[in-house]
Formats: C-alpha cells, structure tokens, sequence
C-alpha cells in the first residue's frame, strides 16, 4: 500500500467517524511527544493522524505516520492503539507494528503537580520512524539502513512513564520520565519529554468563531534519550527542541504542528509533524447499547 | 508470529471489552446511583476556595461566552439544557443553583474523578469562571435527590434522564 493511499484511508476513516457520531469540542494541547495529565473524557473515543516528516543524512528522508484510537474507558484511565507505518523515499512503504497504551490518573484532585502513570506494550520492527519517544542511545544513523533490512529486527518491548503535569495561570508544563525495557535481554533504557504551552487568550469569545485566539494553543517540547542502564546520561544520545501549536477548531477537528530541530550530530536534522484528530462522544455507551446495555 | 497473533486479537478483545463494560457502567451508574454523590462533592469545597468571588461575574459577555463553553464541553453528560444526561447530573437544582461561585469553580477544577467527571482545569482559569457565571444564570427547575453517601437512591429517575 502507498503512503499517499495508505493515508487517504486513515483520513476517510477519520471522516466517516465524523459523520456517524456525535462529536465535541476537544481543548486539545499541542504536544505531540510530550503527556499532560488530562485523560480522555469518559466514553469518548478520539481518532488521531499523524505525520512525520524526517531527513536523513547518507540516506534518504522518511515519511512515517501512525494512527490512534484514544479511549476514555474511565475519568481515570485512558487506554489507546496505534497503528504505525513508514515510507522511506526511494525505498519502500512498511508497516511497522502496534503499540498499546494505557494511562493513569492517581490522585483524586488536581493538585500543583498532578502525576499519571503509563504504561505501554509495543510490537514494533526495527523499520519504526515514528519518533513518538527517543530514548537510549536513539539515533539517526540507527534509521539509514535500507527497510528490508531494518524490517528483520523486531522490537518486543515494555515502556512506563511518570507523566507529570500542571496548568497554572493558563500556562501548563509538563515533564516525562521515561524508561523502557526490550523484553528481549537489552537493558533499560531512558529518556525525558519536557513541554510548555499556553491558548492564545485565556478568556471565551461570546460567539462561536474558528479564528478566535483562545481556539490557537502554542508552545514548544524538548525531548531526548538518557542512555541505559550501564551507560546513563547524555552521551551519544540524540535531543530535540520542537515549536508545536494546535489548532482547535469549533467543528470539533483539532489540527497540530510541530518543527523539530535536533540538537545534536546523533540527531535528525529536522523532523516536520502534522496532526489531525477528532473526539467522538458517547461511543462508549453506543457499543454497549450495541451488546445489550440500557438504553 | 502465532504468538503476535494472538497477542493482537487478546489486545483487540481487552479494548471492545473495556468499551462494552464502560458503555454499560455509565448507562447503569449515573442514571440511577451516583446523582446525590455529586451533589454531596460541592460540600467538600475548602472554606478558601468558596470564599473565591468570580471575577467574571459582571462582565457582560460572560454567560453568553460560559453557554459557548458549556455547549462544547458539557451537555454530552449534562444535556443541552443542563437538565441532566445518562452520564452526568442535573444542574437545575437548588445544590447548584445555590452554591457559592467560589465551590462551583473549584468543582470544576477538581471534577468529580471516581464517578466519571473529569477535571476541567484544562480551560483556562477566566473560562472557567465564565461557565461558573452561565450555570448561576440557570433557573431551578427540579429537586435533587437528598445527599445519602454510599446509599441506594430512594426516589426514581426522571423520565427525561
């Protein structure tokens, strides 16, 4: 399947959702690595594209995109599947594997710093591009082989997180602590997703407007790897810092942008990302309708 | 690659699963148990942050820009007239029409997290007030059921929840 196919159907899919299930407006933040606290509502399912455009040096760019479905099962976990792929130009389109996350919320109230914990399992091969989290010793030179060749390597692993979060005076921060075990023999490895954001203006227009600069949420991320357990720290680890915005619009579509920059020679030059998702509400109570729940 | 299989259709169960169970959960809990226990919440509020007056409260496009607010956010729980829904409470009741902005606000920040409402302090601080400002504009239109923690409801639900 094509890239541009292959991401036709993930954005018709997104449109058939929008027309089958009553929807709402998400105040989505604009990270696109980096986790706030805030958990899907329950019952909601949301529906995300996204997009990565990579370069590589002595090798050809990449494009890689993923899709999730973001499940509220409760106020306080929110489990979610992606599915992920890549095109590496002048080379081939692959997928690359699944990812299964869940997130949760430990404290009753919301508090100055409000923690969540994560936990993900992913099935992924070595041909992965997605740069959804670096850490280890991540880094661009891992990414220059050929597919077929990158294809043969197959990643079993477990990630957790402590995803702490705060929003005060309308800006929210966040930081994440990463740390990742290959369920074959490789070590620990760790990494940090670090994130600022701010809405355009605090206060609600009195109509409804697309434009509206409380609709613009911007900020920027900085994530990067912290090596493994027998070598921990910054050396030959790869970071970037990344301008992200997002756009949430009154039709309950958000759109997000994000221009990553790499800080160093492990890293990608530059890593252009886009977004594009939809909150459906209720599906929860549709499905159960569907098995037999009340109505 | 038998064992990624089935490790992906045990992935594909859990999360119907978790769908169905959270489908049905929600359709029986909050139309029948869990109304007074949100009530019984905005007694919990901290005297300091009662005490909070709505800096919003006079300016004249606050309730229509809180309705805005309360249209996208909140009528899939609380219904389009905040009569209340399969999965949130009514807020046309003497518990909210009464309570102090500062407890409204502070109910909103904080959610009611065990029985399904999220937190809010993703809106912005003046967005919050504004909706604060639009649920005081709101009538009183029914009585709530008594705040019993723990306890069965004694009363039958409303026919349009």
């Amino acid at each position: 399947m094509s890239a541009r196919r292959s991401t036709l159907t993930v954005l018709f899919a997104l449109l058939l959702c929008s027309c089958f299930g009553r929807s709402t407006r998400a105040q989505e933040n604009p990270y696109i690595v980096a986790y706030d606290h805030y958990l899907e509502e329950p019952g909601n399912l949301e529906v995300e594209y996204f997009s990565t455009f990579g370069t590589q040096r002595s090798a050809n760019d990449f494009h890689a995109f993923w899709t999730e479905f973001e499940y509220g099962a409760t106020a306080w976990w929110t489990t979610e599947f992606y599915l992920d792929g890549q095109t590496t130009f002048g080379d081939s389109t692959v997928f690359t594997g699944f990812r299964w996350e869940n997130r949760f919320r430990v404290l009753k109230r919301e508090h100055f710093i409000n923690p969540v914990l994560y936990i993900e399992y992913e099935n992924t091969s070595g041909a992965d591009k997605i740069l959804k989290e670096v850490e280890g010793h991540d880094g661009e030179a891992d990414y220059a082989e050929k597919n077929s060749i990158l294809r043969q390597d197959h990643d079993h692993e477990l990630e957790f997180k402590l995803l702490l979060s705060g929003t005060h005076k309308g800006w929210n921060f966040v930081e994440n602590t990463i740390a990742t075990k290959n369920l074959s023999n490789d070590p620990w490895e760790f990494g940090y997703a670090l994130g600022a954001s701010r809405p355009l203006a605090l206060k609600a227009s009195a109509k409804r407007c697309s434009f509206c600069r409380q609709n613009f949420i911007a900020g920027a991320e900085l994530y990067g790897g912290l090596g493994d357990r027998y070598n921990f720290g910054l050396h030959d680890t790869s970071h970037y810092l990344a301008p992200v915005v997002a756009w949430n619009l009154p039709s309950d579509w958000t759109f997000r942008l994000s221009a990553g920059f790499g800080l160093n020679d492990n890293s990608h030059r530059f890593l252009l990302r886009w977004g594009v998702s939809r909150e459906i509400t209720g599906f929860g109570s549709m499905v159960g309708r569907i098995f037999g729940g009340r109505k | 690659m038998k064992k990624q299989v089935a490790f992906f259709i045990g992935v594909a169960v859990s999360f119907a699963g978790s769908l169905v169970l959270a489908g049905q959960d929600k359709a029986r809990s909050y139309k029948y148990h869990w109304d007074a226990q949100v009530y019984a919440e905005l007694g919990k509020a901290p005297a300091k942050a009662r005490a909070r007056r709505n800096p919003l409260q006079t300016d004249p496009e606050a309730v229509a820009a809180g309705r805005n607010l309360f249209e996208q956010h909140c009528t899939e729980c609380h219904g389009d007239s905040a009569e209340g829904g399969r999965k949130g409470p009514s807020l046309l009741v003497p518990q909210i029409h009464d309570a102090e902005p500062g407890t409204l606000f502070w109910l909103l920040t904080n959610g009611v997290v065990w029985r399904g409402m999220p937190v809010w302090s993703k809106l912005p601080e003046p967005q919050r007030w504004q909706l604060v400002t639009y649920l005081k504009s709101l009538g009183v239109t029914e009585q709530a059921p008594a705040a019993k923690p723990g306890a069965a409801p004694t009363a039958p639900p409303s026919p349009h929840r």
